[in-house]
């Protein structure tokens, strides 16, 4: 009796958080995105839709596949990064790949927005990149590396890999080496194998990672802020220069709920992919 | 029946780190032979066959396919094909495409492969389940893929890595028998590794008895069985009973009396001894006879005790307490003639066996008083 009761008080205490923490303020976020603006008092009745047409001008259009493309970016760099030094790890013996993983963990202690503070540091024009390519008589003015979008992807490729590789390397965790020996027995040369069994067996692993790096990757906006200056924005800009700056709560609030059915839609993407995977036999088969 | 070498090792070695696990190995295995190789676990059989495979290089030595040196070959162009102990089917891929796989890296048409595929699975008996994924098969049937999937790219050789040691006891008796008709049917040199002493003896054409990366004895089951080389294959192929003696004098080519168990006995064996030297003197169970006559002094071969009988339905096995002390196993066929065909525990009996029926090694270890 006392499980039964442990369990329903756990169930209980759960919903009430969700419902007060999750639930309420979007439903809040949802309701303040069909109010009409106003100054004083942040948002007003009447109900209007007013914010959601706003979503479809032009400029926020323009700002929205700038974000696409830049997070974008940012995954295929983190994959692209990340795919290897997974595999890597998991093939390491335990304490190497324990050091590896460990390290990788390490710079999560920092804030990320004082870590992001330390990017510009390196990136600035008296920064650590150009004091040695200026010594090493490479250049001979410094490089306009901060505030471009280089800027921009570099600090999400650094904030975000770790997110990259985890799932990649619980996916090469499960892939069973014998089916490489395998491959190889039936005439597959490395790109072969890499091709056809390595990928389509670690697909999981890579949905999974991108989808961890894309989605943040669209909302962080302190990392546009620091590095990218006022032209190379995310829409996660928009969204807080809305609600601080400009303090137009319905149509930053509007902005959010976009995003959120934006990345809603990919995780359902993800969910359909993972099952068909499953079907496949991708994940659990050969666990046995 | 007279058949060429098809495969070669020659002064191999193999070392893990600092373990070696292969030390001047030989090895000839001819064309279209079923051959086997026997040992217990960590012998480096397996070893032996991931250097045919192409997943280990050795050391030092040649590996001579067709008599070409295939050292620098990878693994991926070598003309030899492996069935997997966990079978190592690709889970993504169905069937048929888990059978093409081969095909396709050769590249093969696709008419040619949709043809050649149709006939490994026919072979297998899977012609039905060409559109099912791996994981919706039963172990026999994710067996008969990991065949077909080899076979179809008809390899010179075919290795079997403990292949049906996953399997139930009577669905490996039965891919046993379908792997030997296969073997016959595709006319394809296999190369099997197992520790089971008894699929070896049922479905090779020869053996190779390996123990510590030694080969031990190589021949024919029969030869292997009936006439080990030393103490270990005797062991460990079957049961058997070993007698420790001394050679007293010759009586003849290969005709001795020794002396075992303080008993003077005519042995037969085709070593040369000289009086003294020690040899084991081995019989199998089914070659020891028991002799129950009550009367003591009609009762033949080396007193001893039954221990204990089991009814095996084909055999009574007994065990019999020697007066030295030493333990033997004794099997007998049922004799029709006689229902009541049994014997007591405790009951005093003889174990013999008919002159020429024993095996006669030198001794590798001292004997036992």
């Amino acid at each position: 009796m006392k499980v039964l009761n442990f369990r329903r008080v756990a169930i209980v205490l759960t919903l009430v958080w969700l419902g007060l923490f999750v639930l309420v303020p979007h439903v809040l976020v949802v309701l303040t995105s069909v109010m009409s603006p106003d100054p004083q008092h942040l948002a007003v009745w009447p109900v209007t839709l007013a914010s959601w047409e706003r979503l479809f001008e032009p400029v926020y259009a323009e700002v929205f596949w700038r974000s696409l493309w830049l997070s974008t970016l940012t995954t295929a760099i983190c994959l692209v990064l990340g795919y290897p030094f997974a595999y890597i790890v998991a093939k390491l013996p335990g304490v190497w790949r324990g050091v590896l993983l460990f390290l990788m963990i390490v710079p999560f202690w920092t804030n990320s927005l004082i870590r992001t503070y330390a990017i510009k540091l390196i990136l600035g024009n008296k920064g650590l990149v150009n004091a040695a390519l200026l010594g090493a008589g490479l250049v001979d003015e410094p490089l306009q590396l901060l505030y471009t979008p280089f800027a921009v992807v570099f600090g999400l490729v650094y904030v975000l890999l770790p997110f990259m590789v985890l799932p990649l390397v619980s996916s090469f965790d499960k892939l069973d080496g014998t089916l490489l020996e395998a491959a190889r027995d039936l005439g597959a040369a490395f790109w072969a194998r890499f091709r056809l069994i390595i990928v389509p067996l670690t697909m999981p692993g890579i949905i999974a990672g991108s989808l961890m790096v894309f989605l943040p990757a669209m909302g962080m906006f302190y990392v546009a802020d620091l590095l990218g200056g006022a032209k190379n924005l995310l829409l996660g800009n928009i969204i807080k220069n809305q609600f601080l700056v400009v303090r137009d709560w319905p149509f930053g609030a509007a902005f959010s709920v976009a995003l959120i059915v934006i990345m809603a839609g990919l995780l359902w993407l993800y969910f359909l992919a993972n099952q068909r995977i499953n079907r496949q036999g991708g994940l659990d088969d050969e666990g046995l | 029946m007279n058949r060429l070498p098809i495969l070669t090792l020659s002064h191999i070695s193999k070392r893990f780190a600092a373990q070696e696990v292969l030390s001047d190995f030989h090895l000839t295995i001819n064309d279209g032979e079923f051959f086997t190789i026997l040992g217990p676990s960590g012998c480096g059989k397996t070893t032996v066959l991931r250097l045919i495979a192409g997943f280990e290089q050795p050391n030092e030595g040649k590996i001579l396919l067709n008599g070409e040196d295939i050292a620098g070959i990878p693994a991926e162009k070598r003309p030899v094909n492996t069935v997997f102990q966990s079978y190592a089917l690709f889970p993504h891929l169905s069937v048929f495409d888990n059978v093409a796989f081969g095909l396709k890296m050769a590249e093969v048409d696709a008419q040619n492969i949709a043809v050649r595929v149709a006939d490994a699975l026919a072979i297998v008996r899977l012609s039905d389940f060409a559109t099912r994924k791996p994981h919706q098969l039963s172990g026999g049937q994710k067996q008969r893929v990991a065949i077909a999937r080899a076979v179809v790219n008809r390899p010179k050789i075919l290795l079997l890595d403990e292949s049906l040691s996953a399997l139930d006891h009577k669905l490996r008796q039965q891919m046993q028998l379908e792997l030997k008709q296969l073997q016959r049917q595709l006319g394809i040199t296999f190369v099997y590794v197992t520790h089971d002493q008894e699929e070896a003896l049922s479905m090779s054409d020869r053996i190779l008895v390996m123990h510590n990366g030694q080969a031990q004895q190589v021949g024919t089951p029969r030869e292997i069985y009936e006439a080990p080389r030393n103490l270990f294959v005797a062991q460990f192929i079957g049961e058997i009973n070993v007698f420790d003696g001394e050679i007293t004098r010759a009586l003849g080519e290969y005709q001795y009396q020794a002396m075992i168990n303080g008993v003077e006995r005519d042995i037969r064996c085709d070593h040369r001894f000289a009086a003294g030297d020690r040899v084991h003197v081995m019989l199998r169970p089914e070659d020891l006879r028991i002799d129950c006559r009550p009367n003591v002094l009609e009762r033949k071969g080396f007193p001893g005790v039954v221990l204990e009988r089991n009814y095996t339905g084909q055999t009574l096995n007994s065990h019999i307490r020697l007066e030295n002390g030493q333990a033997v196993t004794v099997h007998e066929f049922f004799d029709e003639d006689d229902p009541d065909f049994d014997y007591s525990i405790n009951q005093k009996v003889g174990v013999d066996w008919v002159p020429g029926w024993e095996h006669v090694i030198p001794a590798e270890r001292s004997g036992q008083a």
